[in-house]
């Protein structure tokens, strides 16, 4: 913001007023935000600029921010959210000809939308309906023509149902400017257009990696994520089934924002405690698989470096991204560490070492997770991750679900208690915690391998160069007489840059994180929906790291329980019967 | 210690996968022969640059292949390094561009204003109704595209059908018989 001002000051000042209030504005900047600036509310709809996720989409195609410019004798519509300001300009937002023109983009967008709100799947978080009520629509005066085409359920992850296309073309800037994987394009002209794939293939035949930012941005329902929150319910009421449950790091600083509750509230007590009232038979934590994910990583990046091999290591914990470099780099899939990602690996020691701790046939159990990730729905999915009898995890819903679970239970989450996860599974570390944001992963990796590698205890935790929310971060670390050269990328457009450096030759990195969605898992496409407001991720990023600096143990390798299950099932980190159950392999796929 | 180096990848030969190749030259089908994607690619090569040249090269495709099938466009994609869904939305915005084979002949309506008040709506309902078809379906013999495009530019004698490249003026709904005879009975002859 600092930065924002300085160039303000150079730039040239402008007069303008706007609803009868005069201000002076900097050269280049919009009616919206002049308007915004001076608490004038303009409606949008297709425009979004969210800065820290550099995601910008200004097609100014929805007509829904139009305000009127110019005097008495000459007035002219113009749309808010692209119209730069010039020195001497009246604006007003609040006359009968700006508020009919809105409130007419809205009704033409609804002429010819489905009108089945009651069962839609965005059904009070839509923002065409929110906006149909701010805008005081009280009719639809036109019957538009409407598009038919089948809902896409072809993939595990997302669904597409173009009939609610708004044309705004948000998805497109996410999917193609921000995360550079070209799924979507506008298809068509005229009543018929909607956004969608090459060829309007399925999904699944895409090279879509299922990040879900294009569900996170879109307004309306035409994308969202496939919904397993049944398959749950029946799990929890089949009385032969033993379900467990396990909450990734990044759900418990975003749940809370369901409920009403302030962005950033930490919430992990009362989640554990509406989690055991739903009937789970135990609430794991995510995190136990992530401590468990920085023992096999690290383990991985030391014994890279000790034997000469390939460096730098990726890490692989996102599933968006490990389907990114599938697609788009296959000939450089031998550089990401093959641990499977945190949620699988906690799977597959629920389905054997709980199992047989607990006396328990693995076919009986039933692992849940609850991902702030639409990608993970499709990962857990995968064939070599279900290969054996059992499916590692059987069921993955995010945060947006777990939440609609709570109020279909009657819970009321504010008002409960808090409770701790249950044991063997439960226990977990802040280093652990801090895989809900970008940059913790490899902080987490770091704290276990500074003291493997130097064998003296790391007083300060915290890699202060590792944290914040650019896209590309290059940061050192020294390890004793040694550098360790970090790279961490969020955001695949962000990754794309690393792995053509990587691609190239110029990349000296040791290790290397990277995440698909910006900012981390706590911006993923399974959380709550941000609405345009980036300011909630950067809460719930503190968050993660005031949960970090709450929990006693905060290096990965110290938490008793794994050590206890490398002790008496594992052995040694790394080792044998660790490659066999933690370890995974990827497949070059085609891009489409 | 090894950093990842452009000789390295190649010395890992055991990981090593291809570089995405161009897989969509195996001739799949008939209409689809090498020599024709040759054609293209050396169209393509000629250009000084690619760069906002994609419509040119849509154009050529299709005057190429006749129409521009899912493989064709996936090869462009590729060839110009630009996102399949990109070429797609294209060539499903432009009414020109079509993803099907067309027929023998085309009827091309002309719907520009001029046309259009004069009566190629009826006319082209006529046509409609009587091969069988939708706009941009052909008839089931192949004989016949039909097509609704934009002004042609002879509006001194709208309406104006087309076929193929032969134009046909001041066209009644009761001439689209005659034209469509005309044509049928060629095919008879040969």
């Amino acid at each position: 913001m600092a930065e924002n001002q300085k160039q303000d000051q150079d730039r040239k000042m402008l007069r303008i007023r706007i609803n009868d209030q005069d201000l002076t504005v900097p050269e280049g900047i919009t009616i919206l935000e002049a308007a915004h600036g001076i608490g004038v509310k303009i409606p949008t709809l297709c425009h979004l600029d969210l800065h820290d996720l550099q995601l910008h989409n200004k097609t100014a195609s929805c007509r829904v921010c139009m305000v009127e410019v110019g005097d008495a004798i000459r007035n002219k519509l113009v749309p808010a959210c692209v119209t730069k300001a010039y020195d001497g300009m009246v604006v007003r937002t609040d006359t009968l000809r700006a508020i009919t023109a809105r409130r007419m983009a809205v009704e033409l967008l609804l002429s010819n939308h489905p009108n089945e709100c009651f069962t839609c799947p965005k059904n009070l978080e839509c923002e065409l309906q929110a906006l149909a009520d701010e805008l005081n629509v009280r009719e639809i005066r036109w019957e538009g023509e409407r598009m038919d085409y089948p809902k896409d359920l072809s993939s595990d992850a997302i669904v597409k149902d173009s009939n609610k296309c708004i044309y705004c073309r948000r998805c497109e800037t996410a999917c193609n400017v921000v995360q550079t994987c070209g799924i979507l394009s506008g298809i068509g002209r005229g009543f018929d257009a909607f956004v969608g794939p090459f060829f309007n293939i399925p999904m699944v035949e895409t090279s879509c990696t299922y990040c879900g930012q294009c569900v996170q941005v879109c307004p309306t329902a035409a994308l969202t994520e496939a919904y397993h929150v049944d398959k749950v319910w029946e799990a929890l009421n089949d009385p032969d089934k033993h379900v467990v449950v396990q909450t990734a790091p990044a759900i418990r600083v975003a749940l809370g924002e369901l409920f009403g509750m302030e962005p950033g509230t930490i919430v992990t007590g009362k989640m554990v405690t509406a989690l055991k009232r739903m009937g789970f038979d135990a609430v794991f934590d995510t995190d136990f698989g992530a401590d468990l994910t920085i023992m096999e990583e690290a383990a991985e990046l030391i014994y890279r470096i000790k034997n000469n091999k390939t460096l730098p290591i990726l890490t692989n914990c996102c599933p968006a991204w490990v389907k990114f470099i599938e697609h788009q780099f296959p000939e450089l899939l031998h550089v990401p560490s093959t641990c499977k990602s945190p949620h699988i690996m906690f799977g597959t020691i629920a389905k054997t070492y709980y199992a047989e701790k607990k006396g328990l046939d693995p076919d009986n159990i039933v692992v849940v997770s609850v991902m702030p990730c639409i990608a993970k729905k499709a990962e857990a999915k995968r064939p070599e991750l279900t290969k054996d009898e059992n499916n590692n995890v059987d069921i993955v819903i995010t945060t947006r679900e777990l939440g609609a679970m709570v109020k279909e239970a009657g819970i009321e989450f504010d008002r409960l208690p808090d409770s701790e996860f249950d044991r063997p599974l439960g226990e977990a570390t802040g280093a652990s915690v801090i895989f809900g944001t970008a940059g913790g992963v490899i902080e987490a990796a770091v704290r276990t391998a500074y003291e493997w590698m130097t064998g003296e205890t790391l007083e300060n935790v915290e890699f202060e160069q590792l944290r914040g929310m650019e896209g590309v971060r290059k940061a050192a670390v020294r390890i004793g007489d040694q550098e360790l050269k970090i790279g961490i990328a969020s955001g695949l457009g962000n990754a794309r840059v690393i792995l053509e450096e990587i691609r190239e030759g110029k990349a000296d990195y040791h290790a290397i994180e990277i995440m698909a969605c910006p900012g981390g898992c706590i911006g993923g496409g399974g959380q709550p929906y941000h609405h345009g407001n980036d300011e909630i991720i950067k809460k719930r990023r503190e968050a993660i790291y005031q949960e970090d600096r709450r929990k006693k143990i905060r290096k990965s390798h110290e938490n008793p329980e794994i050590l206890e299950l490398y002790r008496k099932y594992l052995g040694e980190p790394f080792g044998e019967k660790a490659h066999q159950l933690l370890h995974t392999h990827f497949e070059k796929r085609e891009r489409i | 210690m090894e950093i990842l180096l452009k000789d390295n990848v190649a010395k890992d030969g055991e990981y090593m996968t291809e570089p995405q190749a161009i897989s969509v030259t195996a001739p799949a089908a008939e209409d689809l022969p090498k020599e024709k994607f040759d054609e293209l690619e050396a169209f393509i090569d000629s250009m000084e640059t690619t760069k906002g040249a994609l419509i040119a090269i849509l154009h050529k495709a299709q005057d190429i292949f006749g129409y521009l099938p899912r493989d064709v466009q996936l090869y462009i994609a590729r060839k110009l390094g630009i996102p399949g869904a990109e070429v797609f939305g294209v060539v499903s915005f432009y009414s020109y561009f079509t993803t099907k084979p067309g027929g023998k002949h085309t009827l091309s309506v002309c719907m520009g204003t001029a046309c259009f008040v004069r009566g190629a709506d009826k006319v082209i309902e006529r046509l409609k109704e009587k091969l069988n078809v939708e706009s941009n379906e052909t008839t089931e013999d192949g004989l016949f595209t039909l097509k609704d495009v934009r002004c042609i530019g002879a509006c001194g004698l709208a309406p104006v059908v087309m076929v193929d490249d032969k134009v046909y003026g001041r066209v009644r709904e009761e001439d689209v018989d005659d034209i469509i005879r005309e044509y049928r009975s060629q095919e008879g002859q040969q």
